[in-house]
Order: structure tokens, then C-alpha cells, then sequence
């Protein structure tokens, strides 16, 4: 088999055209099943008989919750893919990855408060869900804190990528600790309006807010991916004729 | 001449450590005096009431040793990555991996072994009944072996940085926080006269995979860090 288009992936100048190629395909699609998913979600779905229409705001907290996870995986990945080949283009996805990945949490955790005051009468309750999403914000203000304060690039890359490794490590065991930790300290019927078992015509639309966050991350990381191309490579001569055209 | 094997290059490492911390025994000292006055800080701020300190003393115990360790920690690797002996480490020929477990167990034999020694005297002050100061040095002594571990890979990526101890706190706190939930769970059992047995026994198998998994990262970055 030719590896040769994969090879060529690892090239800045590659990665940025492709970037720009494919950001069209991601952002156009994600925008579409957006306005589905919402108008699915905020008017055809009938409200909840128990929690009413507060229960509408989990087509955008479970979304939200679901890539805070998925792009802590995508930036270790990254970093793995980064540290053990050596590519630098996989730390830049794990450099654009990190903040996406934040912002989604406070998302998850905001939506959560807000969720919590109707439905359990706090704005905060010690739920694991929420505490074990709180760690997860500390973990990325870890990876982003450290890559911050080292001036050289390729420190700062390899730094962090170690850190969120180690991060990937610690997840289940922090997700399963709190877990335990909270069936101890609170009664279980919290967390059980937390996960209604859903009917069809309000799961089809938070599916599609899946589908349309997932999408919104990828635009977003190709965005964000090639600005970081940018900001890396200023000084390559390539950039030059690039942007020159 | 024969050749010096890993294990006795680790030997060697842990020595040094021990006797520089034993010359240094200032130094050493600091992260203690510092868990006692953590501790101290909360009858002040809560109730000097014994009873009422019972309810949250594991909590006391356990927030005052993670801070404690966490300034314990800037003995790790700094001296060494300022007068050059982590060079030496580096270009020693023997698997870093080992090296840096010697120096994170001689760092918790310094730091983490003393805490525990102390702490039946700090439990006993805010209201830990002596039936469950066995289980708190217990739960202690584990607890500061998996910091040890985890905060020597903060310790190893922040070297050498601006700032590097208030990121070192960033980094390391999330990361030891399933290890803060058993300890203090261990301890507060046992002040309620149930068996510890569950959480100690989590936290022991923690342990073991802090002390497998934990070197090849500290090696890692310490590689990173003395480029």
C-alpha cells in the first residue's frame, strides 16, 4: 500500500490546504443539522411530564458533556501520535484540540447548573456527573497552563502531550472514584431524573445535536488547526507564496 | 572493573537523596511544619468543639497532607536540574525509569514517611479517636507514596519554569484528587468504627499502578525538560 498521501498529510503546507478544504464540508453540515436538531428539540419534542420543558436543555448539555469527553480523547491521541512519531502537525491538533475541549465543558457544567435549578432546586449538587465533568475542566486548565508557560515550542508540546497522556490514564479512575464516592455521600434518586430513559420523538433530535456538535467540533478544529499552522510556520517561505496567491 | 547494574545505580541514587535530605534536614522540614499548620488553621476557622472536628477530620488530615506534599515536592528534581546532576542521570547509561522511581521513593521516605509519623499526634488534636489512628497512618502512608509518584511527573514537566510551583499545583491536584477521596473515606470509616478494608485496599492497588506507570512518565519528562 502507498503511504505516501499519509506522509504527506504530516507536511504543514498539506495540512493547511486540506484543512481548508475539508473546513466547507464539516461547518455546512453541522450548521444544517443544527437548526434541525434545535427546532426537533425546542418545538416538535412534547415536554417532559415530570420536568416540563426544562428538560429541552439536554440537546445542548449532553452534546456538550459528550465532546468535553471525546476531544480530551482527540487531543491525547493527538499528543500520543505526536510524542511517539514525532509528527509536530499532531501537536498542533492537540494545541487546537485543548481549548475546544474546555469551552465544551464550562458548556456541560453551565447547562448542568442551569438544568439542576428546576429540576433538583440548587443551582450546584455534588452529583458525580457534575464533579467528575469539574475535574475534567481542571485537567484541561492543566494541559493549557502548562503549555503556556513554556516559551519553546517544541518543550511546550512535548510537555503537555505527556501530561495529557498521563491525563487519559487518570480518567476512569477519577470518572469511577467519584462515582463511589458519590454513592456514598448521596442518596441515588438525583442521578436517576438525570437519565430519564427517553421516548422517540424526543431522542431523534438530541441524536441529530450529536451528530451537529460532532461536526461543529471537526469545523472547528480545522479552523483552528490552521490558524495554529499559521502561527507556527510564520516564518516558512511556503506560507509566503501561500497566502501570496 | 564490573559494570554497575540498575539496581544498584538505584541504590546509589536513593543514598545520595537520603543523605542530602539528612544534610538539608531543614528543608525537610518545612512541608511538615507546614501540614501541622494547615491543620491547626482549621479548629480556628471551623470550632475548637472535638466533636464537631470528628465529623471532618479525615478531611483535615487529607487536605493538609496533599498540600504538604505538593511544597514537598519542590525538593524533587530542582537542585539537581540547577547544579547539573540530572545531566549526569541522563547520560548515566542506566534506565532513567529506575533512577527516577529510587529518587521518588527516597523523596517519600524524606518527605512522605515523616508526614505519617506525625500524624497520629495532628489526628489526635482534632478529634481522631485512637482506635482509627492505625487506619489513618495507614491510609497516609499509601496516599503519600501515589503523590509522591504522581507529583514527581509534575514536578519532572515543570522544571525550570517561571512560576513553575503555583503550575505545579494545577497540574498535580486534579490528578490526585481519586487518591484524596479513598484516603479520607478510609479514615472515616474507621472513625465509625467500620472496616477500612474497601477504600485502603483501592487505595493499595493505586498504589502499585502509580508505581509501574509513574516512572517511564517521569523519564520522559525529565528528557523533556533538561533538553
Amino acid at each position: 500500500m502507498n503511504w505516501g498521501w499519509f506522509h504527506k498529510l504530516a507536511s504543514p503546507p498539506h495540512a493547511y490546504r486540506i484543512a481548508g478544504r475539508l473546513l466547507p464540508w464539516f461547518a455546512w453540515p453541522a450548521g444544517i443539522l443544527l437548526v434541525i436538531g434545535l427546532y426537533g428539540g425546542l418545538v416538535l419534542a412534547p415536554a417532559d411530564y415530570l420536568q416540563g420543558d426544562a428538560f429541552r436543555i439536554v440537546y445542548v448539555h449532553a452534546p456538550g458533556a459528550w465532546l468535553s469527553m471525546s476531544v480530551y480523547a482527540t487531543m491525547a491521541a493527538g499528543a500520543a501520535i505526536g510524542l511517539i512519531w514525532r509528527i509536530k502537525l499532531a501537536h498542533a491538533v492537540a494545541a487546537a484540540a485543548a481549548p475546544v475541549g474546555a469551552s465544551f465543558t464550562v458548556l456541560a457544567l453551565a447547562t448542568g447548573a442551569i438544568w439542576g435549578k428546576p429540576t433538583w432546586g440548587t443551582w450546584w449538587v455534588w452529583d458525580a456527573r457534575l464533579t467528575s465533568e469539574l475535574i475534567l475542566l481542571f485537567l484541561y486548565a492543566g494541559v493549557m497552563a502548562l503549555r503556556a508557560s513554556i516559551d519553546d515550542r517544541d518543550r511546550a508540546d512535548r510537555a503537555s502531550a505527556v501530561l495529557a497522556i498521563v491525563g487519559v490514564v487518570n480518567l476512569p479512575i477519577i470518572h469511577y472514584s467519584v462515582y463511589w464516592w458519590n454513592t456514598l455521600h448521596q442518596p441515588s434518586t438525583l442521578t436517576k431524573v438525570a437519565k430519564p430513559s427517553m421516548a422517540a420523538e424526543m431522542l431523534w433530535p438530541l441524536l441529530v445535536m450529536l451528530l451537529a456538535f460532532t461536526l461543529f467540533f471537526a469545523a472547528v478544529l480545522l479552523a483552528r488547526l490552521r490558524a495554529e499552522i499559521l502561527l507556527r510556520e510564520r516564518n516558512a517561505s511556503w506560507l509566503r507564496t501561500e497566502l501570496a496567491r | 572493573m564490573s559494570r554497575t547494574t540498575a539496581l544498584s545505580a538505584a541504590l546509589l541514587v536513593y543514598r545520595r537523596d537520603l543523605l542530602l535530605a539528612q544534610r538539608h534536614w531543614g528543608q525537610v522540614a518545612q512541608p511538615l511544619v507546614f501540614f501541622v499548620m494547615v491543620a491547626t488553621l482549621f479548629p480556628l476557622a471551623l470550632s475548637p468543639e472535638l466533636s464537631e472536628l470528628r465529623l471532618v477530620s479525615s478531611g483535615i488530615l487529607w487536605v493538609a497532607a496533599l498540600l504538604a506534599s505538593l511544597l514537598g515536592l519542590e525538593l524533587l528534581f530542582r537542585s539537581e536540574h540547577a547544579d547539573g546532576t540530572l545531566e549526569q542521570m541522563l547520560l548515566a547509561g542506566q534506565p532513567l525509569a529506575i533512577l527516577a522511581l529510587a529518587k521518588g521513593f527516597a523523596h517519600w521516605t524524606a518527605c512522605g514517611l515523616p508526614l505519617v509519623l506525625l500524624s497520629p499526634f495532628v489526628a489526635t488534636a482534632i478529634g481522631v479517636p485512637f482506635d482509627a489512628l492505625g487506619t489513618a497512618m495507614l491510609s497516609l502512608a499509601l496516599g503519600t507514596g501515589i503523590l509522591s509518584a504522581l507529583g514527581a511527573i509534575g514536578s519532572a514537566l515543570t522544571l525550570g519554569l517561571r512560576r513553575g510551583s503555583l503550575l505545579l499545583g494545577l497540574l498535580v491536584l486534579p490528578l490526585a484528587m481519586p487518591t484524596l477521596i479513598f484516603g479520607a473515606r478510609a479514615i472515616d470509616l474507621s472513625i465509625h468504627g467500620d472496616s477500612a478494608r474497601g477504600p485502603l485496599l483501592l487505595l493499595a492497588a493505586m498504589l502499585i499502578l502509580a508505581v509501574t506507570l509513574a516512572p517511564p512518565a517521569i523519564a520522559a519528562a525529565l528528557r523533556i525538560s533538561a533538553e
